[in-house]
């Protein structure tokens, strides 16, 4: 693999990874918070899903790194993550929570289909591991944005603000990163059009058979390296333990 | 007297490892949900390959100290644990002697699907203790990442299930 090649799989592997580590962290913080207990449990399961399968994925680009997942995940700051802002805001309602899961669920889906064809072979067969899991967030997420778009007066409110709110900043997942050419040429990583294309085909019927309209609006496309200041605030929470604590083991 | 390291053979090493149960579900070995994949040795090296349920799961830390820690205790002079994620790790590779306990124990195991995403989410559910099919789903998240929450309508008692992957 050439350099060029390298440096691009590292960067995308750990966008990916930042992607899952961050809303895995904002999954979390329902923990104890969740409307009915059942939630409480399932957002719970969806944190530590979403985290390990940031592990899976810092694991993959360690060889180009050089650091392990704990490393990449606690002792790097805001400007180095590579995560979407989509991920990183902060959770508001449960609407805006479940609407965000869903978007980013489908799109995941979508891509890891697509990876499991990867000819960088690692890659393909972390892709259907993952997929195997993540059907099951994509169906319970799928679920709650029927349940609130079709409930209430209010419930249909909410989703369709967090939605008014949430689909720029959804449409920044297709942003392409600058050497996903290189990717792309050697069959490693999708090319985004069409992933998001095959995204809408998913998202905008199911938005809309929950009564919500898809808005009309520009995209959020900023790159990568990013943030809004909600980042900062989350990466204090989330690793302050470890970096209090650098060694200490448990 | 000189300590001589015993000459294992990978029988043994099966053998011993078929005492090393799930830490969260202790009434089934490793070995029959499937998550020792290989054993090698030279008959002092071993080195066990394992692979992940959910690839989340927090047990894992736990899973590979177990069998290291079994592995040792046979006298091994060296032992390396490993986790490949390929092939991904099927609830079709619990064998049915498994699947028993899983039931005696209170779990409902899971179906069957041969890689059929329709089973896997919506698997036709008995429950463990009356056997009754008359079962709702209530989460498909439950106290750990490989369980799903249903309630049975005739004994009127919530349940756990095994999720197929």
């Amino acid at each position: 693999m050439n350099k060029k090649l390298q440096q691009a799989l590292m960067d995308r592997l750990v966008a990916m990874a930042d992607d899952e580590v961050i809303l895995g962290h904002r999954d979390s913080e329902w923990t104890g918070h969740a409307p009915i207990l059942e939630e409480d449990i399932a957002i719970a399961n969806l944190a530590q899903d979403e985290i390990g399968h940031a592990i899976i994925w810092y694991e993959l680009a360690e060889p180009f790194t050089g650091n392990d997942a704990d490393s990449m995940a606690y002792f790097r700051d805001a400007r180095q993550f590579r995560n979407v802002q989509m991920v990183e805001l902060p959770n508001h309602d449960w609407a805006f929570t479940m609407l965000r899961h869903y978007l980013y669920d489908a799109y995941e889906l979508a891509l890891l289909t697509r990876l499991v064809e990867s000819k960088f072979e690692a890659l393909a067969k972390a892709a259907e591991k993952v997929r195997n899991e993540e059907v099951y967030h994509f169906r319970h997420t799928s679920d709650w944005v029927e349940r609130l778009g079709l409930g209430t007066e209010e419930s249909n409110t909410r989703m369709q603000r967090a939605l008014d709110h949430l689909w720029p900043y959804a449409l920044q997942l297709f942003r392409p990163m600058p050497l996903d050419d290189t990717l792309i040429e050697a069959d490693y990583f999708p090319e985004l059009g069409e992933l998001r294309s095959a995204w809408e085909q998913v998202v905008i019927p199911h938005l809309e058979k929950s009564d919500l309209k898809v808005p009309d609006a520009e995209p959020i496309y900023a790159h990568r390296h990013h943030h809004t200041e909600h980042l900062v605030d989350l990466l204090a929470d989330m690793q302050m333990v470890a970096r209090s604590l650098p060694d200490a083991v448990w | 007297m000189s300590t001589q390291t015993p000459h294992l053979t990978e029988e043994q090493i099966w053998n011993a490892l078929r005492q090393v149960m799930d830490p969260e579900i202790p009434v089934v070995s490793l070995v029959e949900l499937g998550v020792v994949r290989s054993v090698e040795t030279d008959g002092q090296r071993v080195t066990v390959t394992m692979t992940p349920t959910f690839s989340g799961c927090p047990a894992l830390i736990v899973m590979q100290q177990l069998v290291a820690d079994k592995v040792k205790e046979l006298g091994a002079a060296e032992v390396d644990v490993k986790m490949v994620l390929d092939p991904p790790w099927s609830s079709d590779w619990i064998t049915p002697e498994a699947r028993e306990k899983l039931r005696a124990f209170g779990l409902a195991p899971p179906p069957v699907h041969g890689g059929d995403l329709q089973i896997k989410l919506n698997p036709r559910v008995t429950c463990p203790r009356c056997g009754s099919d008359n079962v709702t789903i209530k989460n498909r998240f439950g106290s750990t990442l490989c369980r799903a929450i249903y309630y049975c309508n005739d004994c009127q008692d919530a349940f756990e299930q095994f999720k197929p992957l």
